[in-house]
């Protein structure tokens, strides 16, 4: 019996493979299995070849992998898509004839009993049944399911399906892949998230009130979440006419006492650089969702990678601090999403949420947690008639006020100013005003997110961002003791105390979904040898399975 | 005349005898006028001579980059509506690098007031050639003159359907005082654009060739005529001068967007968190 199964779904944009992958996750976490869902899809409006993999367990699983236990292409450009992924041992659904495949073949014509019932849309719902029975649960919950999403003739006819479906897999007799549910039924009750959910949720909790965006992929899902959101929470949603005034209009709604996000990819961030800068100088707080893809340019443009941190952190003209920030996995993209907010308020900086493809739009279990009820700390200030919007503190930090809030004029601008806020080209203030804004990098850095070492092994395996969950199944699987895990999720500006770890002598591996090693290098700067680095940048994750592989070479290595 | 907004400036970043003294002077006296208040005005700016003008004024200020007043003022009053926001810059500020959000602004109608100074030529950078220079025009780069169709604003925003649409004259100080009291009072976006002699760098359309070649629109003349409005904004030579265009009555973006999401007018920072809601909302991801 496995410890857990992986079930790819492929098909053209239009197949419905996003309601199989809705049906299955639903189900299988119902029944009581701990489910992971990712996608990868062509930059297609319809048709393409796209595939959606689940994995269900008794154990959580939290990480996409390479090789494919049951394959239900839906077409046949598919299959070829994703013959790589498919084994001897892959269960095949599929009309006989129809592929050649070294692989154990279901022969089974979908379309056709889905015709034969109305309508070859449903060949969809048919296979979910199928699946479902094959890995041994009842199709009592699937036709519940259905239940809830669909009504009248549309719901009739899904119900046959999955009557049509059900039976085939029993007339399968064997239960091939037939694994055991978690019995505990904790993992029915938590939650099922994706990364953009992750941030969607993390900023209301922040405080969002506004939200002004170009729509560009992957980030748009946060886009259209808030808009969603915005009516049972109170959010001002713009769509602006370009990633600039994007920027621009969540700038002046900060400066006007609002709590503005935009959301971009790496294209769109390149327009926002000007932006950033501005909020730089002016020490006017922003928050940017970047959830990147595959440059340069248009690069792999429905694609994943981990090319643009080097981008968030040095994008803009001129020294100014910000932080950066990458969550691994949605319980931290809410995390780190509410605390973008309260960070770029109470330092006056702009704040990057640096998310991926990948991690957005995959599904992760997630444990049920109490949110902290705290209302958004006030940071704002009633002024007085003598306020001075950059006066001079000892922690760099100058009181904000806003418009129409007291008794003092807010003064704000893009040339090196004086405290008061006015135009200058005098050396002294500028010296007194660059030096205290770069003063608040001292107090931001003691902020930084330590990570918490898992294992205590002498060689550090290091990630950061939406590898987090991979590169901790990869090491479980090859098991060796001398390894230990560490993940960044706080990206900058580092801070020495979560650089002292990876001073003591130990190996260092770093995993990075990019060409360069991006990370590693910023390490390096800081000073900390790297001895071996496994790259990916080819627009997909990395996959537990296949990078377990590269640790394992990688640690032979070293001795 | 000493008004309310006054700012004691020891340096002014402008020629002697520049067209926005007059256009600073002329606005700081219609706010005192109409009896705002400084406290609760912002005007917001980008870069270039003209986008100088809030910092000689006592006012909220937000003097942010070239070409993006426009989307920063909208922010700054979806925030807080209560406001009174003026965007304001020159002619290659607003029309030039800023020119897709000004296509936007207008679009959007934003209550707030969009002051252009228009002296078609770039003063800041030394007398290049601006989106409203004419052709023909001489500059250091278009030295054979200006090739290209000067960019008609008014044109632009009465095919946009512009809230509200003025042309002025800097040196027509009662005139220019009554359309910016106008502008003011009015609720939605107005494009106030204001014909400005550069007299450093724009020989040709000097004060005496400005003040031969606008005229002011006759009592008679009906701004919500659009197609009549439109036909006025395409002549030249001489250029009408007053309210060329009134759309018919709709809606602000700002109120709009509360509507839309079922909030309030007061500003954005009084408003809460509703973690009920939030946990209620995040217990249908179960």
């Amino acid at each position: 019996m496995k410890d857990s199964v992986s079930v790819l779904i492929g098909g053209s944009a239009g197949q419905g493979i996003a309601s199989i992958e809705t049906l299955l996750t639903k189900g299988f976490k119902r029944a009581g299995f701990y489910t992971f869902s990712t996608k990868e899809f062509m930059s297609r409006i319809r048709g393409g070849s796209n595939t959606t993999l689940i994995r269900i367990s008794k154990r959580p699983v939290n990480a996409p992998v390479f090789g494919v236990d049951i394959f239900v292409p839906l077409d046949t450009d598919s299959y070829y898509h994703a013959k790589a992924r498919i084994g001897q041992e892959t269960f095949l659904i599929a009309k006989k004839g129809d592929f050649e495949c070294d692989c154990t073949l279901y022969d089974h014509d979908l379309p056709a009993l889905a015709k034969s019932i109305g309508s070859p849309i449903v060949s969809n719902t048919i296979a979910a049944a199928l699946v479902f029975g094959l890995l041994g649960c009842d199709v009592g919950i699937l036709k519940e399911i259905v239940t809830e999403l669909y009504q009248d003739e549309i719901l009739e006819m899904n119900l046959k399906a999955l009557d049509i479906g059900a039976a085939l897999a029993e007339n399968n007799g064997q239960c091939r892949y037939c694994i055991e549910p978690n019995l505990s039924d904790s993992a029915a009750n938590d939650l099922f998230l994706s990364g953009t959910e992750g941030v969607g949720f993390g900023s209301i909790a922040g405080g969002c009130n506004f939200i002004s965006s170009y729509p560009m992929s992957p980030s748009t899902g946060v886009l259209t979440f808030l808009a969603k959101q915005s009516k049972n929470f109170g959010i001002c949603v713009e769509q602006a006419e370009d990633e600039i005034a994007a920027f621009q209009m969540g700038l002046g709604v900060w400066y006007s006492g609002g709590r503005a996000i935009t959301t971009t990819s790496g294209g769109g961030f390149a327009l926002m650089g000007e932006g950033v800068s501005l909020s730089g100088i002016t020490e006017t707080p922003m928050v940017v969702y970047l959830a990147q893809r595959p440059g340069p340019a248009t690069g792999l443009p429905t694609r994943s990678e981990q090319g643009d941190l080097e981008l968030s952190i040095y994008s803009g003209h001129g020294e100014f601090p910000r932080i950066v920030l990458a969550p691994g996995d949605p319980r931290e993209c809410f995390d780190l999403a509410r605390r973008a907010f309260e960070l770029a308020d109470m330092y006056q900086v702009p704040v990057i949420i640096l998310s991926d493809q990948y991690l957005a739009d995959s599904y992760f279990h997630t444990e049920q947690f109490t949110i902290n009820p705290e209302q958004p700390a006030q940071h704002i200030i009633k002024t007085d008639a003598d306020y001075k919007r950059y006066s001079l503190s000892d922690n760099g930090i100058s009181p904000r006020g806003v418009p129409g809030y007291g008794e003092g004029l807010v003064l704000v601008d893009s040339d090196e100013h004086t405290q008061e806020g006015l135009i200058t080209e005098s050396m002294s203030v500028r010296n007194e005003q660059n030096g205290k804004r770069l003063k608040k990098i001292e107090l931001i850095s003691e902020e930084a997110i330590v990570p918490e070492a898992e294992g205590e092994g002498e060689i550090i395996v290091l990630g950061w961002g939406s590898t987090k969950h991979i590169i901790q199944e990869a090491v479980e699987r090859v098991g060796d003791e001398r390894v230990s895990v560490i993940h960044f999720s706080w990206v900058h500006p580092l801070s020495e105390s979560q650089l002292a770890p990876l001073r003591e002598g130990k190996q260092i591996v770093v995993v990075e979904n990019n060409a360069t090693g991006q990370f590693a290098k910023l390490l390096r700067i800081h000073g900390i040898a790297i001895h071996a680095q496994i790259l990916k940048s080819d627009g997909l994750p990395f996959f537990a399975d296949e990078l377990s592989e590269q640790l394992a070479s990688a640690l032979k290595e070293i001795r | 005349m000493s008004t309310r907004f006054d700012r004691i400036v020891e340096d002014n970043a402008w020629c002697p005898g520049c067209g926005n003294f007059s256009i600073l002077a002329h606005l700081k006296e219609a706010l005192d006028e109409m009896g705002l208040d400084p406290l609760q005005s912002v005007v917001v700016s980008g870069i270039g001579q003209a986008a100088k003008t809030p910092q000689y004024m006592s006012v909220h200020m937000f003097n942010g980059l070239h070409g993006r007043a426009l989307p920063l003022a909208q922010g700054v009053k979806v925030a807080n509506p209560s406001l009174t926001v003026i965007a304001e810059g020159g002619d290659g500020d607003m029309y030039g690098e800023g020119g897709n959000h000004f296509i936007s602004a207008i679009r959007r109608n934003a209550d707030i007031i969009n002051i252009v100074h228009n002296n078609m030529v770039y003063g800041l950078t030394k007398g290049q050639a601006s989106p409203t220079s004419q052709r023909g025009f001489k500059t250091p780069v278009q030295t054979e003159g200006v090739h290209v169709e000067p960019f008609n604003p008014i044109a632009t925003a009465i095919s946009l359907d512009a809230s509200l649409v003025i042309r002025t004259f800097s040196g027509n100080k009662e005139h220019c005082k009554a359309m910016l009291k106008i502008a003011i009072e009015h609720k939605g976006y107005v494009l106030i654009d204001i014909f400005q002699p550069c007299i450093t760098f724009n020989k040709t359309n000097t004060f005496k060739w400005f003040r031969d070649n606008v005229y002011e629109l006759p009592e008679s003349y009906d701004p919500t005529d659009k197609v009549n409005a439109f036909g006025k904004a395409l002549e030249s030579h001489p250029f009408s001068i007053g309210v060329l265009y009134k759309s018919p009555s709709k809606a602000t973006l700002e109120d709009i967007l509360r509507k839309e999401s079922r909030m309030d007018a007061r500003p954005l920072f009084s408003h809460q968190v509703d973690f009920h809601a939030l946990s209620d909302e995040m217990d249908k991801y179960i």
